[in-house]
């Protein structure tokens, strides 16, 4: 018996198939969300399942959707690697200290509780994209990927306290933009 | 408790992260501090707000189409994928030309088990929390033209809601590597997918039921496409909606 059956195995391609590409959606997903470019966004996923594919035989768990989604995350750091030159921020490099001044701040009439009148989908798409890295990273995976705490925190990388807060500054930054917008300054 | 840890912690509770010690905890804080009771509110809000937008992506097909692509093909066994999908199209007429000999129609049941099973791979692919349609509507006059230019066959799209089957909308899928079309229906809580597909035949060939892992499978072919009905219905229940779906393709056609 082969033990090493190289990548050209039919029935490991098969078996892949079946586990990974249901998840071809989610990872496109958080792709056109980390690197908001739509061809970028289909290379780097491309480059996942290649990856992932390499490295099934040693898949042992989380489950297939953070697995994958922590490769598209290193390939699409990857990414940021090669165009460092170019003006785009770079995932990590927002610090999350206190003292970092925010991106948006809440205008001081305005009252933490005041509802949000309804956005349609593209204007929140735009708010959510518009959010500093690593927040955009952990707001999508928790709202629009429905993963846990600890399956975030296993994407990133990070101790599930961090990805509480950054949870909770994200969600502050979204909030406010999303009052700017519908009441925007005189 | 503090309104600062209330603040991170009321994140945890709206997302169920919290055990029932630190619920217990923050909402006794809230109960006592209308800032932070606030600030869940508002938050619970977003968070609906953001559950009903749809913010999702769908990968582009070609997408899948490259990736596909790019995994290794099965080539031992006789026939590479894309000769199997040539002679899964090329099927009916194969039965229609019924002296050709054993090794075809060995290799015959042999591409109709594949096809069968991937068609129930695709059934539960669809049935995932947001996989069942790509368009999603009930006017068989929008779902229609979505197929345009997605697919080398135009599916015929038949609102059957009056006859008890309701349309809920289309999907593009991949059987064999191959895009297909798949209507979607529903029949009280089941999902009945339609794969249409080409074939080289222009024989009808008349409907009959499988079962493969638990559904049923009614396939047929008519006018040059081959169908196949997916469903966890009963058999009798699959058959009616085979039986009204001719009907009335066939009235829409004449029509």
């Amino acid at each position: 018996m082969p033990v090493n059956a190289a990548n050209d195995d039919p029935d490991k391609a098969r078996r892949f198939r079946d586990a990974a590409l249901p998840y071809l959606d989610d990872v496109y997903t958080l792709a056109r969300y980390l690197l908001r470019d739509a061809n970028d966004a289909e290379d780097a996923v491309q480059e996942c399942f290649l990856r992932a594919l390499k490295h099934f035989d040693s898949y042992r768990g989380p489950a297939m959707k953070p697995w994958l989604f922590a490769i598209l995350r290193n390939v699409c750091h990857a990414e940021y690697a090669r165009r460092a030159s170019a003006p785009t921020a770079d995932i990590d490099d927002v610090a999350e200290s206190a003292g970092q001044t925010p991106l948006w701040s809440e205008a001081p009439d305005t009252p933490e509780t005041q509802l949000l009148r309804g956005a349609d989908a593209s204007t929140i798409r735009r708010l959510v994209n518009a959010l500093a890295e690593p927040f955009k990273e952990t707001f999508v995976l928790r709202e629009i990927q429905n993963l846990s705490y600890r399956e975030i925190a296993g994407v990133a990388e990070v101790p599930v306290g961090t990805v509480m807060s950054r949870l909770a500054r994200a969600r502050a930054m979204l909030r406010s933009a999303w009052l700017a917008e519908q009441e925007p300054p005189k | 408790m503090t309104c600062d840890e209330a603040e991170i912690l009321l994140h945890a509770l709206i997302d169920g992260e919290l055990d029932a010690g630190h619920a217990r905890e923050v909402e006794a804080h809230i109960a006592t501090c209308p800032a932070c009771a606030g600030k869940l509110a508002a938050y619970r809000q977003m968070s609906r707000q953001i559950a009903e937008a749809d913010l999702r992506f769908t990968a582009p097909p070609r997408l899948r189409l490259r990736i596909e692509a790019a995994l290794p093909q099965p080539q031992i066994q006789a026939p590479s994928r894309r000769a199997v999908l040539r002679g899964f199209a090329m099927g009916s007429a194969v039965s229609a030309i019924a002296a050709t000999g054993l090794v075809a129609i060995v290799l015959r049941s042999d591409d109709e088990a594949r096809i069968k099973s991937e068609i129930v791979s695709a059934h539960l692919r669809s049935l995932q929390a947001g996989h069942l349609t790509d368009v999603l509507s009930t006017d068989q006059h929008t779902v229609k033209p979505w197929f345009n230019g997605k697919l080398d066959v135009a599916p015929p799209v038949i609102d059957l809601t009056a006859q008890g089957f309701t349309l809920i909308g289309g999907r593009l899928d991949y059987v064999d590597a191959r895009a297909i079309g798949a209507i979607v229906y529903r029949r009280r809580l089941h999902v009945i997918n339609l794969f249409v597909t080409q074939t080289a035949s222009t024989e009808p060939r008349a409907a009959k039921t499988e079962t493969f892992q638990g559904f049923n499978i009614r396939s047929w072919s008519e006018g040059g496409l081959n169908y196949w009905a997916v469903s966890d219905l009963a058999a009798d229940e699959l058959a009616e909606f085979t039986d009204k779906f001719g009907i009335a393709a066939k009235s829409s056609a004449a029509g």
